[in-house]
């Protein structure tokens, strides 16, 4: 079996070392030196330890080594997409800041998607990795299945992170907003993304409690989704097994609309239904409260899933796309503000009784300020799918402060919060290091998206009202220069709110360090009653 | 402040009995506020779906009561607007351009027309506020490439220049001196050239026995340029390409060739006749030769 091992990994970095020769491209050729090197690196890695006595995993404890890593990572890759992000902000502001010397590289235009990974995929994707594997062994009583499974995971993902970043730099793109990824980077994560949706489910099928725990039904709506969002979407053939670029299956409007089916569910089940399965947990977790209603779980879960996948068409109104697709898509997101906002009422309510602990406890505070922006961009969304008031909305900067104040407000605060809860009980510490610097960071975040949401408002509908402006005799009034050169303080003041989130990032990347860093206060496995 | 409960206040609904890592879960039952708006969102979703085009069947999808359309939409509106124009337009077709200041109703009406059409078409190259760009001239001041009359404007707008999409666009091609003089004779021609702003005389000095052996057959002895072929006036402050002499010993030895596409595939005459107005009124525009 070792053997086998070693002779794949060798196999592996001999056809990497050729790819990497032969490649067609710059991107292609540095992704199969990277390939070669990872794996030419684990090659001699396990030969060196051939001899050595391997050692099973304590039975009965849950294995908490990947999670640890996935809280490390979500940090890591969390302050590069912030940075980036406020990069890019500002790019937009001063767009002297695409320098010269980086043009082809750096500029907005290889940056941006850049940002939107960083932050969905690296940090949302390494959060739900982290806290998922940390759910489900807890609420089934049950260490991860697979093994080492949960390992390669962890990795793998990391894997395709890099090449998607470095992809995106060097200008490897399949120009598809949230599927930039080419072909070859696609395949790999739908072989890490199906061993996920293994070791998961491996882990609810050898559960010790009776039923499954609401927090892994979305879970597993989430990775079973994302499988089926993630291949769909990236059906393409490449020009050359030797070469990075690759041609859609779907062509025109066909492509769009796939390409928002999927754009549009990637939000619904990567940001929603998965951060909803850590709201499920986490939050009646801090709170110390039994979750407010399990009626509302069930509908609100079913309602949710059955309708999110149909809202994608909204993306595209006014367009190519035939009226009645629009209004489906329409319709379908109006019928989803309330199954939506079910999370937040059981979030909320789940408090009553502990309403006080937003005064005394900041990870609560933080919660409870996720599922409030959580709340509004779950209504503003609906609202802003609906045809009249897109045709203000569609195409402005409105739409980038939604998106914000959802990623920005639930996806991050929600997560902050997370690792607040998970990093002491991970490394057997009684507490985070400083209950002060995670207030500070709450305040500093909150600040920030208040900037970044209102700054993007005024602007978004300053120049949607800009563009349809007309004179008495029916003639336009501005020139799109004139709406940019009018959008310039608002993108200053996006940028400022930028630097507050970060900079509350690092406050907790500090906090962590220290955390780890503290005596070890009790025994790091705990034991419990897994097998 | 209203008493808080106490963290081990009995909740008072029952739980479901189940218990995952200590968390339980109460059988509280649905919001009635959240039901209602749920059932109210459906009921607006039934009636939107009767009222626009929503469901596909074998031949197409259903129109929707109201026969609404995002097509049938843009149309009416594109239409509205044309009827209150078209007298208008009309009127501005048939109007000999350099009597337009005489019809101070008309005037204004090609002014607004002009100034949209600028944004719209005109403002990628020539910026929002027709200042121009190195290699686009700027249209504010007096110095006309090809003629400042506003039909000499309207000309170009219709036809372009140097393109190869229309046979009657201006042309005019200055040769790359970099194959006929060697560096040391144009780094002397560019010193002349950068001096004639000065005041220079054109011909005199080594530098003005290369000008008037290549330069002046058409920026004319004088330097003043020959509007006829393009040739910019040499000896104004205003440099297209930048007075750099860099920018100079590039021009002369690679030769420039700026181009602007024909507008007539594209615009209306109306429209190129207001954005003519338009641009002669940004302050440059030369009045009509006498008759």
């Amino acid at each position: 079996m070792q053997f086998t091992r070693i002779a794949i990994l060798a196999l592996i970095t001999l056809l990497a070392a050729m790819a990497a020769d032969l490649g067609r491209d710059l991107a292609y050729s540095v992704h199969a030196t990277i390939v070669m090197l990872i794996a030419g690196g684990l090659c001699l890695w396990e030969l060196r330890r051939v001899d050595e006595p391997r050692t099973l995993p304590q039975p009965g404890t849950y294995m908490d080594g990947p999670i640890r890593a996935g809280v490390i990572a979500t940090a890591f890759w969390g302050i590069a997409g912030f940075l980036v992000g406020t990069f890019i902000a500002f790019q937009l502001a001063f767009p002297a800041l695409n320098f010269d010397w980086s043009e082809g590289y750096a500029n907005f235009g290889r940056l941006r998607p850049l940002h939107t990974s960083a932050v969905i995929f690296a940090f949302g994707g390494n959060a739900l990795i982290a806290t998922s594997f940390y759910v489900v062994q807890r609420t089934s009583a049950a260490r991860l299945w697979g093994g080492n499974a949960a390992w390669f995971v962890f990795w793998g993902y990391q894997l395709f992170i890099v090449l998607a970043a470095t992809g995106y730099l060097l200008g490897a793109t399949q120009s598809k907003e949230y599927a930039e990824p080419e072909w070859y980077v696609d395949i790999w994560l739908t072989v890490v993304w199906l061993t996920y949706l293994a070791v998961f489910m491996g882990t609810i099928l050898k559960r010790r409690e009776r039923h499954i725990y609401v927090a892994n039904w979305f879970f597993l709506a989430f990775i079973v989704t994302v499988a089926m969002l993630h291949v769909v979407n990236n059906l393409s053939i490449p020009v050359s097994i030797l070469g990075s670029k690759s041609v859609q299956v779907f062509a025109g409007v066909q492509d769009a609309m796939t390409q928002w089916w999927y754009g549009h569910n990637a939000v619904g089940f990567f940001l929603t239904a998965g951060f909803l399965g850590m709201m499920y947990y986490f939050v009646p977790k801090q709170a110390g409260r039994p979750v407010y209603s399990y009626k509302l779980s069930i509908i609100h879960f079913w309602a949710l899933i059955f309708l999110y996948i149909w809202a994608g068409p909204h993306h595209l109104h006014y367009t190519a796309l035939p009226d009645w697709a629009a209004t489906l898509g329409m319709v379908f997101s109006i019928v989803l503000w309330m199954p939506s906002w079910g999370g937040m009422i059981n979030g909320l309510m789940t408090l009553e009784g502990a309403w006080d602990k937003i005064r005394t406890d900041p990870i609560i505070r933080m919660f409870v300020a996720s599922l409030a922006f959580y709340g509004m961009s779950t209504f503003e969304g609906p609202m802003m799918s609906i045809r009249a008031v897109n045709s203000l909305s569609h195409y402005t900067d409105w739409t980038i402060g939604h998106v914000h104040s959802g990623a920005l407000g639930w996806n991050g605060m929600i997560t902050f919060g997370c690792l607040y809860f998970l990093t002491p009980r991970l490394w057997g510490r009684p507490q985070m290091h400083s209950m002060a610097a995670i207030n500070l960071h709450f305040w500093l975040a909150t600040l920030g998206i208040v900037l970044y949401a209102a700054s993007m408002w005024v602007t978004g509908i300053m120049e949607g009202l800009m563009w349809r402006e007309v004179d008495a005799n029916g003639f336009l009034v501005n020139s799109f220069a004139d709406t940019v050169a009018a959008k310039f303080p608002m993108y200053v003041v996006r940028g400022t709110g930028g630097l507050l989130y970060l900079a509350g990032g690092l406050v907790m990347v500090w906090n962590m360090w220290m955390t780890i860093r503290a005596p070890e206060a009790r025994p790091v496995a705990a034991t419990v009653p897994a097998r | 402040m209203t008493k808080h409960p106490k963290p081990d206040d009995k909740p008072q609904v029952e739980t479901t009995g189940h218990s995952w890592d200590g968390i339980e879960e109460l059988n509280n039952p649905l919001p009635r506020w959240w039901l209602w708006t749920l059932y109210g969102t459906i009921v607006f979703a039934v009636i939107y779906v009767i009222l626009y085009p929503a469901w596909p069947m074998v031949n197409g999808a259903t129109k929707g009561v109201l026969g609404w359309s995002t097509r049938a939409d843009v149309q009416m509106h594109i239409e509205q607007v044309d009827a209150s124009q078209t007298e208008m337009r009309a009127s501005l077709t048939q109007t000999d351009l350099g009597a337009l200041d005489r019809n101070p109703e008309l005037m204004e009406f090609a002014m607004n027309a002009g100034a949209a059409v600028f944004r719209t078409n005109c403002s990628q190259c020539h910026g929002s506020g027709a200042g121009g760009a190195v290699g686009y001239p700027n249209l504010l001041d007096d110095d006309w490439l090809w003629g400042g009359m506003v039909e000499d404007i309207a000309y170009t707008v219709r036809h372009g220049i140097r393109n190869e999409d229309d046979p009657d666009a201006r042309y005019s091609q200055m040769p790359a001196f970099g194959e006929m003089l060697d560096r040391d004779q144009i780094a002397t021609l560019v010193a002349h050239v950068r001096s004639l702003p000065d005041g220079a005389d054109p011909l005199s000095g080594p530098g003005g026995q290369l000008f008037a052996d290549n330069c002046t057959s058409c920026h004319g002895d004088d330097a003043r340029g020959d509007r006829t072929q393009g040739a910019p006036n040499l000896t104004d402050a205003i440099w297209l390409y930048g007075d750099s002499p860099e920018q100079v010993t590039r021009i002369i030895t690679r030769g420039p060739f700026g181009v602007m596409p024909p507008w007539n595939t594209r615009l209306s005459e109306a429209e190129i006749r207001a954005v003519a107005a338009y641009v002669h009124g940004l302050g440059g525009g030369e009045p009509n030769a006498a008759p």
